[in-house]
Formats: structure tokens, C-alpha cells, sequence
């Protein structure tokens, strides 16, 4: 989304030239991108089994003539707003519209294609439905960025966004789609990954802002030693993470094998010790770091009225320090999740568990199908950490400073 | 009553305070005025032991500061500073009822307290209880600072450059009402300001500190007419020494009795309140040789002419 960032300035004065007046400069490159995709590219791929490169279909080749014919009026409609309308809800609306067709038609292919009591075949989503969905995706969000929407608002969105899609899928409505079929192979595998997934993000989370905000108080009342402290998080936070499980494999596998109590609590050179280590290492400098810039934002006035007024410092600290500081520290946490449900994924390859594991086996056996059903949930999980704790920390900062 | 004693404070490379004792009496307001790095800030901090003393002692009403954990004591010494440093994520209410709180007073006992302040101070309860902060103007923010400082009903008030912020206009009226609460609640008030004209204005009496040393305290009068040194001398203004005496000095406690000025009809009339430097302005801007004061009820009840004012412009 960034790097389209410099589409979405619109000078205010009429910089825009006259035969492109009216038309939305956005709207036009994601109308020809997700033409370009639905003309040019394969809309699904139907192979025989899982295994093989399989032939690819058009949209219009897979869908009943009716069912084409719906889709691709609702396309053009939909590029007819995104050129024409600037009215932000309408434009949401049509891209929502164009993404529940999508999505259909691709159901409604693998139907069609899917020979009835047949589990060898596979129909996998194409590159043109790929480009498809991102355009529309991008048509959505910025819509949803011209709304300004308030903390409250977006959550709602997400919620009803993951509602929709938990019903479309606890329906059956994609089971034909070859993403589906792998997850009805490993289904009980992706529970257990679902699970790992969640405590390896959340547990390294959890013990890394248990020793991440003393560090920083520490560090905001001795400024002596911050640099230090933050040179040395820093260092850690450049090891790249492969290294990084590799670094810890050692001593944490010479752990296990020399203290019988640290392998029966399950440290272990490879599996989840070196994977949690590793995530609670990388998330120490966005905590730390950000709660020593909450901290000094606080105004050093509020401070000294309160320990003035006779509170301890530890009141000071929790009740006004950490109060005003929350906001920021909360932007640290943010960061953290985020990168930490991103990084659990390679956690995967030192035996960590988490959607990783469907990840590698996928590349592994060549199984682009497998690979979608670890990436697709970590992605979902991760976006949905970000519109959480940025509505939080939104919300939060309403009190100015 | 505050009684300081050979009270010094040292760091590794200077003497922030440097030996001052002194005796604050009760229900007075005493300002200690010094440039900046003369150590009156440090010297009120140590009053409420924000900053502990290298040597020497403090005795409020008798009783050592040290008897005590610095916090406890601070929540019986009120506390007001530059820039109100008020809690922006607490509304008006939460943040008055602050050492109330501290202190354990019960719910009922900390609105009713909080009502009473916000009156004495001209805000209305009922509409500025709710708002937070950032949605006051910079006068009132100053205005609940005191009120939070005041809460838990203290003997003792600490300012440090209390008006430092707000504007001339503002300020002054700050002034005035900080003499009215004084007034009503008897509260022995410590002063620290940078601002000669805010320390006469407000003083009972003034102490006046340069590079950590007590130079002089008095009277704001003697000040004038007896600086300990030339400093002194400087700050309260050689050139205008006999108007800063007349501005010490109201109508009322200068009066002559009553007889009728000679100019009659459309002669000058001044309130008891007016200093005389203000009734001289104003006798000079008329060309008037005498004026009559009237009190309260608005009745004459004495007269002032130029040649009285400028007797009590002269050291005694």
C-alpha cells in the first residue's frame, strides 16, 4: 500500500488536466490492473491431482454463460465507480460487492470443474484472480482510508469481514477450491498449528513486555545507561532470524542435554525453546524503545506535581507515568505482535510448530496449495493484530498531551 | 510558622543553597525573589523535601520535616509550580481530589471539598468538574494547579513561579485572587518568583537570594529604603524607589481626616484600596493638588493631597 502511496495525493488546486478531470487517478490504475488480470490471465488452474503444473481456465471458460455474464457486469459496474464516483462509502460498497463475486466465481468454477465425489482433482486459484482480489482489496482499503473511519468503526469492519468469511467457509461454500481441499486433509494438523501459532506469538509477547517495560523505566531514569541497553537490542534486532534459531540451537541443545529439569520443562535444542527465545529477543527493542519515548513524553512538570502532591514514585510511575506513556508503548506492542505472528512462520523450520509447518512441507512437496493454507491464515492473523491494537491505541490516545 | 536553619545544599560541583536560615510566619505570604541559578527554587523544594537538604534542618509548626516520610509530609504541604503541571489524563474534578485521595478522605467529603474550591476560585462547579485539562484556558488551568494544591485544606502552600506562564493582564488578577484566597484561608504561603514587582505585590515579606545566599529578608518597605547591598539597591530599582514605596502604601492607611478639598466640583476621588503611587498618578494626570478618598459605601472618610504622598515617599 505504500509504495502507491504517491497515487493517492490529489493536489488540492486543480493540478489535474482537463481531459482527466473527474476521473480517479487510483481507480484508473486498479480498473486496468484487475482488467489486465481477469483478460490476460488465467482466472483458476485445474489439475488432475495435487502434484502436477495442471492447465489453466479463463473466467469465462469455467463459469455458466449467466454466471459470466453477472460477474462481468458487476466488474464493469465496479470499475465504473472506482473511475467515476468519489463518494467513499459508495466506492467501499462496490469493491465489497466486486470481492463477494470474486469470490464466488472462483467457488462456482471449482464446482463446475470438480467432476461430483471427486478428491484427486484440484482447482486452484489463478494468477488473474490473484490480481483481481488485490485490486479490489486496494479499492477497499483506500476507500476506507478517504472515510476516516473512528477505532470503533474499523474493528466493526474487521469483524464483519472475518464473520463473512467464517460463515462463507464453515458453509462448505469453498470446499471445491484447492486450498480447502488441503485443509480437509490436514484439518486437525491446522488446529494444532493454529494453536502452536497463537502461543509461540502471544507467549514470547507476553514474556518479552513482562522484561521489556522494567528495562525501560530502568533505562528512562538512568539516561546513563540507555544507549547501552538499546546498542545491544539493537545488535540482536540485525541478526536475521534463520541465524538467529541457529545461534540459539547450540547452547540450548547443550541446556537440555546437561540439566535434566530444563529438558523435562521441554528446552530443547530445536522444537519451540529456541523459537520463543529467539521472538522474545526481537521483541525486547520495540518495547523498550518505545516505552522510553511514551516516558519522555510525559511532561516532566506532571511529574513533579505529582511527587509534590506526596504520591511515591511508584504511584507516579503507574498512575501518571505509565498512564500517559500507554498510547506509545501500546505502538511497541503493536509492532511486536505483528512481526512476531509474521516470524513464527520460519519457527517452523527448527520445529516450532505454527502455520509455518504447512509453509515449508508445501514448498517441500511442490504444493503451492499447501503453502496458501499456512500463508493465508498468518496473514489474516497478522492484519487483524494491526486494525486491533491500532483501534486501541487510537482509542487511548484521545486525552492529549 | 516555618522555621529555616542554616539549610544548605551542595552538589559535586557547586552550592545550590548556601547556609540560609530564616522564619516564615504564620498566615503570611513571604516571597523569595532571586535571578535564576540563585537558588530559590531549590530552597522551596527543600521545604517539602523534593530535594533533600545537605545539611540543616526545616521545622514546620515545630515538627522536624524529617520525621516523617518525605511523601507524607508533601500530601500536608500544597504545592503549586510554573505550568500548572495538572494531569492531562484526569478531568478537573479527579484532579483536584488528588491527595484527598492519597489520604484516604472519603468520596462524599472529596466532591464537597472540590465544589467549595471551585467556587472560591470562580469556576462553576457544575460546568467544569467533567472537563479535562487541555479544554481550559491557560488562567484557569492555573486556577484548579492552586485549587488541587489547596485540596486537602494544608497549612502550608509552596509556589514555585506560580504565574510564570500567563499573560500581564491574567497575571495580575491571579495575583489578586491568590491575596483573597490567602485572605480567606489563612494559608501560610511560600512565594519563589523572579519578578520584583509580583514579590512586592504579593509579599508580606520578601527574601531576596543571589548564588545560594539569603542577601536580605524584610519588610518589602525596607527593602527600599534600606537595601542590605548594592544588588538589592539594583533589583528594587534606585530610580524608582519612591514610587515603589508609594505603591507599598494604600489610601486608606494614608489618609488625613476628612475636610473637603478646596477644589470642590469635579475634584479627585480614589478608593481606599488605591496605592499611593496610583492616587499621585492620578492627582498629576488631573493637575489636582488633593483628593478624597471614599470607603466602601462610597462617603467620603478622608482626603490625600501631594504634599502628604510625598512625605511617605521619603525613608522615615
Amino acid at each position: 500500500m505504500s509504495t502507491l502511496g504517491f497515487l493517492l495525493r490529489r493536489p488540492a488546486s486543480a493540478r489535474d488536466t482537463e481531459a482527466l478531470a473527474g476521473i480517479d487517478r487510483l481507480g484508473a490504475l486498479l480498473t486496468l490492473v484487475g482488467a489486465a488480470g481477469l483478460l490476460l490471465l488465467p482466472f483458476v488452474a485445474f489439475k488432475a491431482n495435487r502434484i502436477v503444473p495442471g492447465d489453466t481456465r479463463g473466467l469465462v471458460e469455467v463459469l455458466p454463460t449467466w454466471g459470466a455474464l453477472g460477474c462481468w457486469a458487476t466488474l464493469a459496474t465496479v470499475a465504473a465507480v472506482a473511475l467515476l464516483v468519489a463518494n467513499a462509502p459508495l466506492r467501499l460498497g462496490a469493491a465489497l460487492a466486486g470481492l463477494v463475486v470474486t469470490a464466488m466465481a472462483l467457488a462456482g468454477a471449482a464446482n463446475a470443474l470438480t467432476p461430483p465425489h471427486d478428491l484427486i482433482v484440484r482447482v486452484a486459484p489463478g494468477a488473474g484472480f490473484w490480481l483481481l482480489l488485490a485490486s479490489l482489496g486496494l479499492l477497499a482499503t483506500d476507500a476506507i482510508t478517504r472515510m476516516r473511519p473512528g477505532p470503533g468503526v474499523r474493528v466493526l469492519l474487521l469483524a464483519l469481514f472475518l464473520g463473512l468469511a467464517g460463515l462463507a467457509l464453515a458453509r462448505g461454500i469453498f470446499d471445491n477450491v484447492s486450498v480447502m481441499r488441503e485443509y480437509a486433509v490436514n484439518a486437525a494438523a491446522f488446529a494444532l498449528a493454529a494453536r502452536q501459532h497463537f502461543l509461540l506469538s502471544l507467549g514470547s509477547l507476553g514474556a518479552a513486555v513482562i522484561v521489556a517495560l522494567p528495562l525501560g523505566v530502568f533505562c528512562h531514569r538512568a539516561p546513563r545507561l540507555q544507549p547501552g541497553v538499546l546498542s545491544a537490542l539493537n545488535i540482536i534486532q540485525t541478526i536475521p532470524s534463520i541465524a538467529l534459531f541457529g545461534i540459539l540451537m547450540a547452547p540450548l541443545g547443550a541446556l537440555a542435554a546437561h540439566v535434566p529439569l530444563a529438558a523435562a520443562v521441554g528446552i530443547r535444542g530445536i522444537g519451540a525453546a529456541p523459537a520463543v527465545v529467539a521472538l522474545f529477543l526481537y521483541s525486547l527493542l520495540p518495547i523498550v524503545a518505545n516505552t522510553v519515548a511514551g516516558l519522555k513524553r510525559v511532561s516532566p512538570a506532571t511529574v513533579e506535581a505529582a511527587l509534590g502532591m506526596g504520591m511515591t514514585w511508584w504511584q507516579t510511575l503507574m498512575s501518571v507515568e505509565l498512564v500517559l506513556a500507554l498510547p506509545v508503548i501500546l505502538t511497541g506492542i503493536r509492532i511486536v505482535l505483528v512481526q512476531n505472528i509474521g516470524l513464527v512462520t520460519v519457527a517452523a523450520l527448527i520445529g516450532g510448530g505454527g502455520f509455518g509447518t504447512f509453509v515449508f512441507g508445501g514448498i517441500g512437496q511442490a504444493a503451492t496449495d499447501l503453502v496458501l493454507l499456512g500463508a493465508i491464515p498468518t496473514v489474516v492473523l497478522a492484519f487483524s493484530a494491526a486494525v486491533l491494537l491500532d483501534a486501541l491505541v487510537e482509542r487511548l490516545d484521545r486525552v492529549p498531551q | 510558622m516555618i522555621v529555616i536553619e542554616s539549610l544548605t545544599k551542595r552538589y559535586e560541583s557547586m552550592t545550590a543553597v548556601d547556609d540560609v536560615s530564616m522564619v516564615v510566619e504564620r498566615n503570611s505570604i513571604t516571597v523569595v525573589v532571586g535571578t535564576s541559578g540563585s537558588g530559590k527554587s531549590t530552597l522551596l523544594r527543600m521545604i517539602n523535601r523534593l530535594i533533600e537538604p545537605t545539611s540543616g534542618r526545616v521545622l514546620i509548626d515545630g515538627r522536624d520535616t524529617e520525621s516523617e516520610a518525605g511523601h507524607v509530609l508533601r500530601r500536608r504541604i500544597g504545592y503549586v509550580i510554573q505550568g500548572h503541571g495538572l494531569f492531562p489524563h484526569r478531568t478537573v474534578a479527579e484532579n483536584i481530589g488528588t491527595v484527598p485521595r492519597l489520604l484516604g478522605w472519603e468520596e462524599s467529603r472529596i466532591r464537597t471539598r472540590t465544589a467549595q474550591l471551585l467556587g472560591a476560585l470562580q469556576l462553576d462547579p457544575g460546568q467544569y468538574s467533567e472537563k479535562y485539562p487541555h479544554q481550559l484556558s491557560g488562567g484557569q488551568q492555573q486556577r484548579v494547579g492552586v485549587a488541587r494544591a489547596l485540596a486537602a485544606e494544608p497549612a502550608v502552600l509552596l509556589m514555585d513561579e506560580p504565574f510564570g506562564a500567563l499573560d500581564p493582564i491574567i497575571r495580575e488578577k491571579a495575583q489578586d485572587d491568590l491575596l483573597d484566597i490567602q485572605r480567606k484561608f489563612g494559608t501560610t504561603i511560600v512565594l519563589v518568583t523572579h519578578d520584583i514587582d509580583e514579590a512586592f505585590r504579593l509579599g508580606d515579606r520578601v527574601a531576596v537570594m543571589s548564588a545560594g545566599r539569603l542577601i536580605q529578608y524584610d519588610r518589602p518597605e525596607v527593602l527600599v529604603t534600606r537595601p542590605a547591598d548594592a544588588l538589592v539597591a539594583r533589583m528594587t530599582g534606585s530610580a524608582e524607589r519612591a514610587m515603589r514605596l508609594l505603591s507599598l502604601t494604600t489610601a486608606g492607611e494614608a489618609a488625613l481626616p476628612w475636610s473637603a478639598c478646596e477644589a470642590a466640583a469635579d475634584g479627585v476621588v480614589v478608593p481606599t484600596s488605591a496605592s499611593l503611587r496610583e492616587v499621585l498618578s492620578e492627582l498629576l494626570w488631573r493637575g489636582s493638588e488633593c483628593a478624597t478618598v471614599l470607603d466602601a459605601d462610597g462617603t467620603p472618610c478622608g482626603r490625600l493631597t501631594v504634599a502628604s504622598i510625598m512625605a511617605r515617599g521619603r525613608p522615615s
